[in-house]
């Protein structure tokens, strides 16, 4: 993707509560256009930073700028954001809830277009406390969206929604992307960072432990292969193999350029190979190979 | 069952225990009731009635009557004013000792029927005036008050629990995101409970007062004004209480604290006209105070903008005081 100047830039972000540091001076850029990942566990200061950067936050140090410009006015007309756990208004249908936001911006796209973009025509005169949670976060995204932003918020957008709301929901992202929006999206779904996210960041601890592309990371990171082994079944003898080794909590993964020698020394260490998996590497493991720990551990 | 009632019991309890200023609240509370209740109502017996001397001083020797125990005298120095204070039940009856005692007494008055046997017991020759201008019998009177109190329950419980709600369910930290500022915000719950306050309380002055054959005396427009401005002030009053707090028992426990004394002092039921003079002045600074003082002026003087205008000036300006605070002092967000 080609480079372009930075629509946001966050510069050594620091947040302090009393005794705790959530996000522990932080800073990337976000060229326009591009769908951005905030990856990490809970608790790794994710949603703290992309608060801190949608202007709801104040930093402990640090600061946010927007095309050049400290967060203000001018942001505040041009983002579009859906937190993690948003309540509306009640006894609203979703025409009016969408509407309501539509009122709070100067400009952006009529109430009825924003609700076809998401696919809640149908919807539109049902109470918003009626919704399934796949069609609670389309409304939320619909709202996200009325102000025509030039840069889109999602944190944690999926969480909670079942296999079919989050593809149905990845799929709206997508067509979003599309419109050359910038996305800043914070998840601990690798399998969704991978599908939409240009650009990653990966948080630990409150602090960014690697930033690039995803498939870039991981061919740095990893060899062609994964072989995935559960860990009560591999021997302690075979820790000493020439092997490189990712320990989870719950299994051993090898990583490694050769398959066919890799699986004729674990057969000659007399390994159990019953319940081998063999497939390639993702952000998860990425994140273990970082850490030392399960992403969802 | 019993397991899980005391696990639910013992979360609660840590939960209200670790809730500081709720806590510090509902100790406090208590305690300050106790200690205004002991200064208001403590110390020698009250009197039972009171009646106005006309005179600049009171000599008790002109009049066997003025030696009754229980009963407070106050000097009038001006018939009108004391004619006025009794046909509105300031005072329960009016004498005159200059000369043959005469008298004058709000029939209507339960309080002025017992104190007019006292006085033709003590003084069988005492002369009865009758009273000049309409009296205002009780219900009357009652009745600005009762509106102006349903007035204040609806600005303050229905604005400070309602702002509450937005802030613990998240829906005012999204509205956080969007260009609205806090003023704004605000004043745009102070209009919608106002239209909806406005509303009730013109249904409620036509109803009742067709039940009770009430005709107010002065400007129904000035009185439609007054219950505007009146509104304005106790919602901004209410958002005042809301605009920081998250925690239900803190912000019900300080809209009760506020509530009560008004209710009490602000001349609902009573006149404070008796109390202490520091009771007066404190039952001043309420907007309900203001309220019930001009509406009464209204309704049952015939007032117009010119008497009433220092209490619309201080409603306006109360108005305008809690919306600026309530603004700087807003909380988005639950800490």
């Amino acid at each position: 993707m080609p480079e372009s100047a930075p629509i946001l830039e966050v510069h050594n972000l620091v947040k302090q509560y009393s005794s705790v540091t959530a996000v522990d001076g932080v800073s990337f850029a976000v060229p326009e256009g591009v769908c951005f990942g905030l990856l990490g566990p809970n608790g790794a200061g994710k949603t703290t930073t992309i608060e801190i950067m949608e202007g709801i936050l104040p930093p402990t140090a640090g600061e946010v700028r927007y095309r050049g410009e400290p967060v203000g006015a001018r942001f505040r007309e041009e983002a579009g954001i859906l937190f993690q756990k948003t309540a509306l208004q009640d006894f609203l249908t979703v025409h009016q809830s969408v509407a309501l936001f539509r009122g709070l911006y100067e400009r952006g796209l009529d109430v009825d277009e924003v609700l076809e973009l998401c696919a809640l025509e149908k919807l539109a005169n049902r109470d918003n406390r009626k919704l399934s949670g796949g069609q609670q976060q389309r409304l939320l995204l619909a709202i996200a969206l009325v102000n025509d932003p030039t840069v889109l918020f999602l944190d944690e957008p999926t969480t909670g929604l079942d296999p079919q709301a989050r593809r149905n929901f990845w799929e709206l992202v997508e067509s979003i992307k599309a419109r050359r929006k910038t996305i800043i999206l914070t998840t601990h779904y690798m399998e969704e960072a991978q599908l939409l996210c240009d650009e990653i960041a990966i948080m630990d601890r409150g602090r960014i432990i690697a930033q690039g592309a995803p498939q870039r990371l991981l061919r740095e990171h990893f060899a062609e292969v994964l072989l995935e082994l559960p860990r009560h079944e591999f021997p302690e003898i075979a820790r000493g193999l020439p092997l490189k080794l990712i320990e989870a909590s719950d299994r051993v993964e090898i990583s490694t350029h050769d398959l066919d020698g890799t699986l004729r020394t674990l057969i000659e260490a007399e390994v159990p190979l019953r319940n081998l998996r063999i497939r390639p590497a993702n952000l998860e493991d990425l994140f273990l190979d970082l850490t030392g720990k399960d992403l969802r551990a | 069952m019993m397991k899980r009632l005391l696990a639910v019991w013992h979360a609660r309890n840590l939960e209200f225990l670790r809730d500081r200023p709720t806590l510090l609240f509902t100790l406090l509370l208590p305690v300050g009731i106790v200690i205004g209740m002991g200064i208001i109502f403590g110390g020698p017996p009250r009197p039972l009635f009171t009646v106005g001397v006309l005179g600049t001083r009171i000599d008790t020797r002109a009049n066997a009557f003025l030696h009754e125990r229980y009963v407070r005298f106050v000097p009038i120095h001006d018939e009108s004013a004391g004619l006025h204070e009794v046909t509105h039940q300031r005072i329960d009856l009016l004498v005159d000792v200059h000369g043959p005692i005469r008298y004058w007494v709000n029939t209507d008055s339960p309080k002025g029927y017992i104190i007019e046997k006292l006085l033709i017991a003590a003084d069988p020759g005492a002369q009865r005036q009758p009273v000049t201008g309409q009296a205002i019998p009780y219900v009357d009177w009652l009745f600005p008050g009762i509106l102006a109190m349903n007035m204040m329950f609806s600005c303050l419980f229905g604005v400070g629990y309602v702002v509450l709600r937005y802030r613990k369910s998240g829906f005012l930290k999204r509205l956080h995101a969007t260009p609205l500022t806090a003023f704004e915000f605000l004043t745009a719950q102070v209009l919608s409970r106002l239209s909806l306050i406005v509303f009730v309380t013109v249904v409620l002055y036509v109803g009742i007062g067709a039940i009770i054959h009430f005709h107010s005396a002065g400007s129904i427009a000035l009185l439609l004004l007054l219950a505007i401005i009146g509104s304005l002030s106790m919602i901004a009053l209410g958002l005042t209480i809301a605009a920081r707090f998250s925690s239900e028992e803190l912000v019900g426990g300080l809209l009760n604290l506020l509530t009560w004394p008004m209710m009490l002092l602000s001349g609902v039921w009573f006149s404070v006209a008796g109390s202490p003079r520091w009771v007066q002045w404190v039952a001043d600074i309420f907007p309900l105070t203001q309220v019930i003082q001009a509406a009464r002026a209204v309704m049952l003087d015939g007032a117009g903008i010119e008497r009433i205008m220092p209490n619309l000036i201080y409603l306006a300006a109360t108005t305008l005081v809690f919306l600026l605070f309530g603004a700087w002092s807003f909380r988005w967000r639950v800490d």
